[in-house]
């Protein structure tokens, strides 16, 4: 008898808005210890929130990019509880009203062992604004706790996904999916390292055909590894449980990477009552149908719908379009290479996914460091395309770019590599090497094709490489012809 | 001088009659004199009021002056001043000195008024007898061993025993218009909004509203107009054109039609209280008024959708107090739960534990549909019980409170006794309508009795226009206690 394995993920990705979501200071990350903590961040008596419309935008950006309902009207309320690091003892998030209700994404999960990578739909159960809270800090301060509330009060989208997800694995897919997609569409660095992506994943196991088991939540996921081992531990766990005939308890568990298990935070027993209710010093969220409309217009286009028009308008493979369309930085790169010749994609993606990536590998870099411009590597490409260069040529171009900078054409210039393309020339070299290796011409007129390469080779080095390869095999053809 | 009204105190400093110092000196004197007795100050700080007054001399000298350039006002010490000590009539506040300004304090900054000190108040804010304060209760000047009524007793006192030339209050449930009612002064609780919310510390954001009480509605109209206006930290203010509120104020009141509304003439009135308000009434009849008889069938549930409602806004308006980051901290303890609990045990009077307590009930899982979801839909019957009203008149009046100012003490052992006292004015907040009292009388004890205006939002104006004709024809106004 088989566990059928059931997660839902929490995603709370930090917007990129400069300031607060309630307040004018600073989201700025690393700085001194309350350094960005204003009247309103300490919770002075007195203070009021305002709401910064640049979270909001970023929220009816994920809707629309997600195909969800943007709600014309949501609600603030205050989630009521002590905490040092929370300074008003209230957090103030959405509850019953979100700004984005039901959307969907969808998912690639890659080949393992045993399965073929597939697609997958998983659905979106809504996604709300709220604020975060500061960090407690307990080391370094003699038995004592350090408040530090620069983060208070950062604005985060919660993303809530349904129990749709039926592995680690897929967990993963649609954590990458959802991660690439916030810092696709501008509203979220994706830096997991400084918290600005983090997951929680409430698992359950049951059998299938039975409903759904007890689950239990993992808090805190910050890198997608920390995910799917804490997924992986979590799971076995319940199934060990449930074999032995034990019975699993609703919970809230944190997971430890350096042991590499999960382990009980809280029950629900001793579950908080937050005490929601609305919060009376912000008035509704009224989005209109103009301000979702200007909003759709600052929206990229997303990576799906690229994919389809590489594949229809361009002639690339569905998997060149999928790589070309992993990152933001990695589609405009190649889009922007391509407005150089427009008529050469398949040109354009061999190069980026071939020669570009390999050197990015090599240095450790991503495409946002990539030391070569795509206006660069355009200029380049227009070469190949017109013939100016071989592609042995242009390898030597991008090799002398990546180390040094510097425009193709001046590159080309000064190393000399500019092909011969005029038949005249071509011909008179060829006709050169014809008489000098009679012996070697009667020979191939006789039927030993395989000297063609000798000629080809001998043309090469008295041209200095710098024949027109298409060009010399022909003249060469006509002329051992006789 | 310290009879004259805001407008000749302002002429009289614009004529170098006067100037601010000599002002400000002749009430901090007067304080000095007086407050022991009164205690309506938590803080003077007499150096800081007479730098501000230096300044305003040299507007005044400048000929920049506007009209409160040079005027002392009290400030309620629920108001955060920067540079004073802010209390809220808490012992959790007792070492908080403000870093910022309130947008109320900043606007009358602007205006060259002088902060003369910071009144006396009921904790947070929750009181109707200004007994909760943890600086002690403040004495009616009428009759020290009664209740100045709350919570902004403090502020009506120096008010009333003109320790200040005029002062603020804010008001939840009554807290301008009750301790108006008890000193004989007139109070204005604007339209939700109206004035910003900023720096004024929570007690029940959807309720709370500063306004500015004084001797006469002349002067309310002056001070609301340095008081009200936009500010974008509120995001409950609201954007409206600038008005001048002193602009109706001499208009007839020939046909103008007052709504008297069955409930609030009903039993629980005292019957020198009936006395009064009738004779006000028939003065306005004088004056050319119609009264109409109206209705507000649903206003007696008032007390209990309040007692459900700002509690539950304040139990979270007060949790920032936990002695985490700035006021008070009880000085030992053993881990974060225990200095949590003691701080705050310590930190916070009866009434407020008492609110705090109520409200965290309300909004408790299983207990917020029956209770604060329940008082949400009936606060919105309430206000549409207003709305039904105004379409036959114009102004509503009824009396401020049932009954004149009773002794310090005689309903502490009743919450709910002292809860009643606000049962005619805390409709107004529910409905986030303007309303004030103005003085209309005496009664038994010779205790002033106040009678209620309330208007149609936004309607200050002609409030203040209803006021002013009356106080043309009457001078209940302008009596002062004796003795002081």
């Amino acid at each position: 008898m088989t566990w059928e394995i059931v997660i839902g993920l929490e995603v709370h990705a930090q917007l990129s808005t400069n300031s607060k979501i309630f307040c004018g200071a600073s989201t700025a990350f690393g700085a001194e210890p309350n350094t960005q903590a204003d009247a309103v961040s300490l919770a002075l008596p007195g203070v009021l929130p305002v709401l910064n419309k640049g979270a909001v935008e970023r929220a009816i950006k994920f809707g629309l990019a997600t195909g969800a309902h943007v709600a014309p009207r949501s609600v603030f309320a205050r989630k009521n509880y002590f905490y040092p690091d929370l300074p008003k003892g209230y957090q103030i998030s959405q509850f019953d009203l979100p700004v984005v209700g039901q959307g969907a994404l969808t998912i690639h999960v890659p080949a393992s062992g045993k399965t073929e990578a597939y697609e997958k739909t998983v659905r979106l159960t809504r996604a709300h604004l709220e604020e975060d809270a500061g960090k407690s800090l307990h080391e370094d301060f003699h038995g004592m706790t350090g408040i530090d509330l620069n983060r208070a009060g950062t604005p985060l989208l919660e993303i809530v996904s349904e129990p749709d997800m039926r592995s680690a694995a897929e967990a993963v897919a649609y954590a990458k999916a959802l991660h690439a997609l916030v810092q696709w569409i501008g509203i979220c660095d994706g830096n997991m390292q400084e918290g600005s992506f983090r997951c929680d994943a409430n698992v359950s196991v049951h059998r299938p055909g039975t409903p759904f088991g007890t689950r239990r939540e993992i808090k805190n996921l910050n890198s997608f590894r920390f995910l799917e081992q804490a997924i992986n531990y979590e799971v076995q766990w319940q199934i060990d449980t449930l074999v032995n005939g034990g019975t699993i308890q609703q919970a809230t568990v944190l997971f430890d990477p350096d042991r590499g298990e999960t382990r009980m935070m809280r029950t629900k027993e001793e579950a908080h009552d937050y005490r929601y209710f609305p919060d009376p010093d912000l008035l509704p969220l009224e989005i209109s149908p103009e301000w979702i409309e200007a909003v759709r217009a600052t929206l990229p286009e997303l990576p799906h719908v690229k994919q389809v028009r590489y594949v229809n308008d361009l002639g690339l493979s569905a998997y060149d379009a999928s790589i070309l369309t992993a990152s933001r930085e990695m589609a405009d790169f190649f889009e922007t290479v391509l407005a150089a010749v427009p008529k050469d994609a398949k040109l354009v993606a061999n190069w980026i996914m071939g020669e570009v990536s390999a050197q990015l590998n090599r240095d450790g870099l991503d495409m946002a460091q990539c030391p070569i411009t795509a206006q660069q590597l355009g200029g380049m490409l227009q070469r190949i395309a017109d013939n100016t260069i071989s592609n042995s040529g242009a390898k030597e171009v991008f090799r002398t770019m990546w180390a040094e900078g510097g425009e193709a054409d001046a590159i080309i210039e000064a190393k000399g590599l500019k092909q011969v393309s005029d038949s005249g020339a071509i011909e008179a070299l060829v006709d050169e090497i014809i008489a000098a290796n009679s012996d070697k011409v009667a020979e191939y007129r006789s039927g030993k094709d395989k000297l063609f390469g000798f000629f080809v080779g001998l043309a090469m080095k008295a041209s200095k490489g710098k024949a027109n390869p298409a060009q010399l095999n022909d003249i060469l053809k006509k002329k051992l012809a006789g | 001088m310290i009879h004259s009204s805001l407008a000749q105190l302002g002429a009289a400093l614009r004529a170098k009659k006067i100037s601010s110092v000599e002002l400000t000196q002749t009430y901090l004197d007067r304080i000095a004199r007086l407050n022991p007795t009164l205690n309506a100050f938590i803080t003077v700080n007499p150096e800081m009021s007479l730098v501000q007054a230096r300044e305003a001399d040299a507007r005044l000298a400048s000929g920049r002056a506007d009209a409160l350039t040079g005027i002392p006002v009290a400030q309620k010490d629920i108001f955060c001043a920067k540079g004073w000590l802010t209390t809220c009539g808490s012992k959790m506040l007792h070492n908080f000195v403000s870093p910022y300004d309130a947008h109320v304090i900043e606007q009358f900054n602007k205006a060259g008024a002088i902060n003369l000190g910071k009144t006396n108040m009921d904790e947070f804010a929750m009181g109707s007898s200004n007994e909760t304060s943890y600086y002690g209760s403040v004495k009616n000047p009428w009759d020290t061993a009664r209740v100045p009524g709350g919570s902004s007793g403090g502020t009506a006192a120096a008010v009333a025993a003109r320790l200040c030339a005029a002062a603020t209050g804010t008001d939840t449930g009554g807290s301008i218009r009750q301790p108006a009612s008890l000193c004989g002064i007139s109070g204005l609780k604007p339209t939700y909004g109206v004035c910003s919310r900023y720096g004024m510390i929570a007690f029940a954001s959807s309720l709370d509203q500063a306004g500015p009480m004084g001797r006469s509605a002349e002067d309310l109209a002056l001070l609301l107009n340095t008081m009200a206006g936009f500010d974008e930290r509120d995001s409950t203010s609201l954007q409206r054109d600038k008005e001048d509120y002193t602009r109706d104020l001499n208009k007839p009141l020939t046909g103008l039609r007052i709504g008297l509304p069955k409930e609030f003439f009903a039993a629980g009135m005292g019957s020198d209280v009936a006395q009064a308000v009738d004779a006000a009434i028939a003065e306005y009849k004088k004056l050319g008024a119609t009264i109409i008889d109206i209705s507000l069938p649903n206003s007696r549930l008032s007390v209990p959708v309040y007692y459900v409602l700002a509690p539950a806004e304040a139990s979270s308006n007060l949790s920032r107090f936990d002695g985490v980051r700035y006021g008070h901290r009880a000085p030992e303890y053993s881990d974060l739960a225990d200095m949590y609990e003691k701080s705050r045990a310590q930190g916070f009077g009866a009434e407020v534990k008492r609110r705090i307590m109520i409200g965290t009930y309300v909004l408790s899982h299983g207990y917020y549909d029956a209770y604060y979801l329940q008082a949400q839909k009936i606060r919105r019957l309430i206000a549409q019980d207003f709305t039904e009203a105004y379409k036959q008149c114009d102004v509503i009046m009824g009396p401020t409170s049932p009954s004149t100012a009773f002794k310090l003490g005689e309903k502490g052992d009743d919450p709910v006794q002292m809860y009643l006292s606000d049962i005619y004015t805390i409709a107004v907040n529910l409905a986030g309508l303007p309303g004030m009292s103005i003085p209309c009388g005496f009664g038994a004890n010779t205790m002033p009795v106040g009678l209620q205006i309330i208007g149609n939002y936004f309607d200050e104006a002609r409030m203040l226009n209803v006021a002013h004709q009356y106080q043309l024809a009457t001078d209940w106004h302008s009596r002062a206690p004796q003795g002081l």
